[in-house]
């Protein structure tokens, strides 16, 4: 008789976790090869756990207290106002014939063709691990596709939105935007949730050569609220990336932008900014990675913590040996606003290649006295000064924003610079 | 100008202080009446700044002993904000830097605080800039620099010239100005310095907190202090810091009989 391998008997052994099974259970059935494959590595995988080194800082357990289901529609708040710039598109409410939309002038739907095609270049991945979890999860609920082909400049700003609103259950969401060579767009993508919900989001981003995309993510949630969106961006030379994110509220929210630079030389900036207070915890998890000479990135990630707020922060950047010249900065700048709250941060540099520069930082501290005191000296009171400050330090994030946000609301930690005394 | 009949403005007894648990402040007496010019010199470490951020009400310093009444109340139960409400200023040695704050707006929000103890109506953003405009003038400062943040970036100059711009928008009754001079070129000083005049009139009292004399050439003191040791030792007329400026500060501290005096 010959052994079975340990690794199977154990996923042979080993009961499916019953929120996996019950959450499998409630999904429509899969609608392709690839959608099932994602299912029986989930079932195999169960739920990510603290002792997977990816979420050792970050308790998974807000995910297992979510309904295990598709979410239950509620009501949509209010939206702001649309402005003539933007073009507003509800991910979360995707109509059946996506080209009967009046698109703007150089973005088109792709056909099937072209996104079976994509589909096929992307086989998902034979072994996952935790660090895939995320991206599991959504190929195991099979959303439906928003596939994109940008040409040209595009005027104006594309907004993707998802409202969970005060629903319960799993929403998961998918994208997929091709920019051509020389092709730019402003994107901003806006996640939302009051109730016990699960917002899922995958977006994948090919950039040509030449092209650019000014990428906003701005998600606010509630209490009981958990965000995983995944970004994956792939850059040829020559073209420009930057992502902008804003998180603030979520029992759990969790991003993982991972950009490669296909072949080195294009440009790379992430500006993130994650708030957290009561009992939230948000994590990044970013990866960069080289694969060819001359690339740049410019990172800075901030965090403002408060209450028994968590913040995690884990940023990888990996030059291999061909990444000769890269130019990568990446800063962790995070405000304690509380004896209570938590930050773990940490950089996580491979570097291979001997001609770069790679430089990174890491600070936590509170609010400056000497910066307060200047304000108080000027008649301004404690609690003023202190939003003031805190204002001021978010501030570099929030102006990165494309259009500066398009009038969603930006936390209500951060006063309106027109705010008075 | 000295009145002997103007009122006290300020007036320090026997005033002790420390940080970080060392006594830095041994007894300082001084009182201000409206229309006067002090300049308070010294060396380094002598207590001069110490004092000037005790005034203030600088958190890190702790009070262990005497008196400071402003206008006759109690200065040192009042919080920093609340000092400031009430017209002492302090025009800092080094100007801290505040990112992401708009230089316009922290000194629109801290002239309306002022405003208001004052039972003024708050400026609105209109008028508050109608008023900016007309003080930038004061210090001769560019309208730029109202759009960049708090600070951020200024040469040591422009620091203190919005200093003095601060000092012009909230027109305080005392005003204390710890080493204005120092990092600064000799247009700038005469700029800085032209402010201070500009500002100064029978109703308030200027502090000035400076190592050299050069200050005083632009800025003439009716009183000169010399300080050592946390304490005032000397108090003169504007001579005493040409005396300084020749014979440096040694002697001061050859003639420690003279502290019984002071």
């Amino acid at each position: 008789m010959v052994a079975a391998p340990l690794s199977s008997l154990a996923s042979v052994a080993t009961p499916v976790h019953p929120w996996i099974a019950a959450l499998l259970d409630a999904l429509p059935v899969a609608d392709g090869p690839a959608t099932g494959a994602a299912r029986d590595a989930l079932a195999a995988c169960g739920l990510p756990s603290r002792r997977q080194e990816s979420w050792r800082f970050t308790d998974p357990a807000a995910i297992a207290a979510v309904a295990p289901g598709p979410l239950q529609s509620g009501s949509a708040p209010d939206h702001p106002p649309l402005s003539q710039r933007h073009f507003r598109l509800r991910l979360d409410a995707l109509p059946q014939d996506l080209s009967s939309l009046h698109w703007p002038e150089g973005i088109d739907p792709l056909s099937a063709a072209e996104v079976a095609s994509w589909l096929a270049s992307r086989p998902p991945s034979e072994d996952a691990t935790p660090e895939d979890w995320p991206a599991l999860l959504n190929a195991a609920c099979g959303p439906a596709l928003l596939a994109l082909r940008v040409r040209g400049a595009v005027p104006g700003v594309l907004e993707l939105i998802s409202e969970a609103g005060e629903a319960s259950g799993v929403l998961p969401l998918r994208v997929l935007l091709l920019l051509d060579p020389d092709a730019r767009l402003e994107l901003l993508q806006v996640h939302r949730a009051a109730g016990s919900s699960l917002t899922s989001v995958q977006v994948a981003v090919e950039l040509a050569a030449g092209a650019e995309l000014r990428h906003g993510l701005v998600a606010s949630g509630g209490a009981d609220s958990v965000l995983l969106a995944g970004l994956t961006v792939h850059q040829q030379a020559g073209s420009r990336f930057s992502l902008t994110s804003l998180s603030q509220g979520w029992g759990l929210v969790r991003l993982e932008p991972q950009v490669v630079q296909v072949a080195g030389a294009a440009e790379t900036r992430l500006r993130g900014l994650q708030l957290v207070d009561e009992r939230q915890l948000a994590d990044t998890h970013s990866r960069v990675r080289f694969d060819g000479p001359d690339g740049h990135l410019d990172q800075l990630h901030k965090v403002v913590a408060d209450g028994r707020g968590r913040s995690v922060f884990n940023g990888a950047v990996c030059v291999p040996r061909q990444a000769q010249r890269t130019d990568a900065s990446q800063l962790s700048r995070s405000l304690l606003l509380s004896d209570s709250a938590r930050v773990d941060t940490k950089p996580e540099l491979e570097i291979v290649a001997d001609d770069v520069r790679c430089a990174h930082g890491a600070t936590v501290s509170r609010l400056q006295d000497d910066e307060l005191f200047y304000l108080r000296s000027r008649g301004i009171a404690a609690a003023e000064a202190a939003r003031l400050l805190l204002r001021g330090y978010c501030q570099e994030i929030l102006d990165d924003l494309p259009a500066a946000g398009g009038g969603w609301p930006v936390p209500s930690v951060i006063p309106a610079p027109e705010a008075r005394r | 100008m000295i009145r002997p009949d103007a009122p006290v403005l300020l007036n320090i007894r026997d005033l002790r202080a420390s940080v970080a648990d060392q006594p830095i402040l041994h007894g300082v007496n001084l009182t201000l009446r409206a229309g006067e010019i002090h300049a308070v010199m010294g060396r380094n470490g002598s207590g001069k700044s110490t004092l000037s951020k005790v005034l203030a009400g600088h958190p890190a310093y702790t009070v262990t002993g005497g008196s400071v009444t402003y206008r006759g109340a109690d200065l040192l139960e009042l919080d920093p904000e609340q000092r400031a409400r009430i017209g002492l200023f302090l025009g800092f040695q080094y100007p801290v830097e505040i990112p992401g704050v708009s230089n316009l707006e922290f000194l629109r929000v801290a002239t309306n605080a002022r405003r208001q103890e004052q039972g003024q109506e708050e400026l609105d953003t209109f008028a508050f800039e109608d008023l900016v405009h007309e003080r930038l003038q004061v210090v001769q400062m560019d309208p730029a620099f109202l759009e960049r943040s708090v600070n951020e970036g200024f040469s040591g100059g422009e620091k203190k010239r919005n200093e003095i711009l601060q000092m012009a928008l909230l027109e305080p009754l005392v005003a204390i100005l710890d080493e204005t001079d120092s990092g600064l070129d000799i247009d700038a000083l005469r700029i800085v310095a032209g402010g201070v005049n500009h500002l100064a009139s029978p109703d308030n009292a200027t502090l000035l907190i400076t190592h050299y004399q050069r200050l005083l050439d632009a800025i003439t003191p009716d009183y000169v202090h010399v300080m050592a040791h946390g304490r005032i030792l000397r108090t003169g007329g504007k001579e005493l810091a040409l005396e300084l400026e020749q014979r440096g500060y040694d002697w001061v501290d050859a003639e420690p009989a003279l502290v019984e005096l002071a």
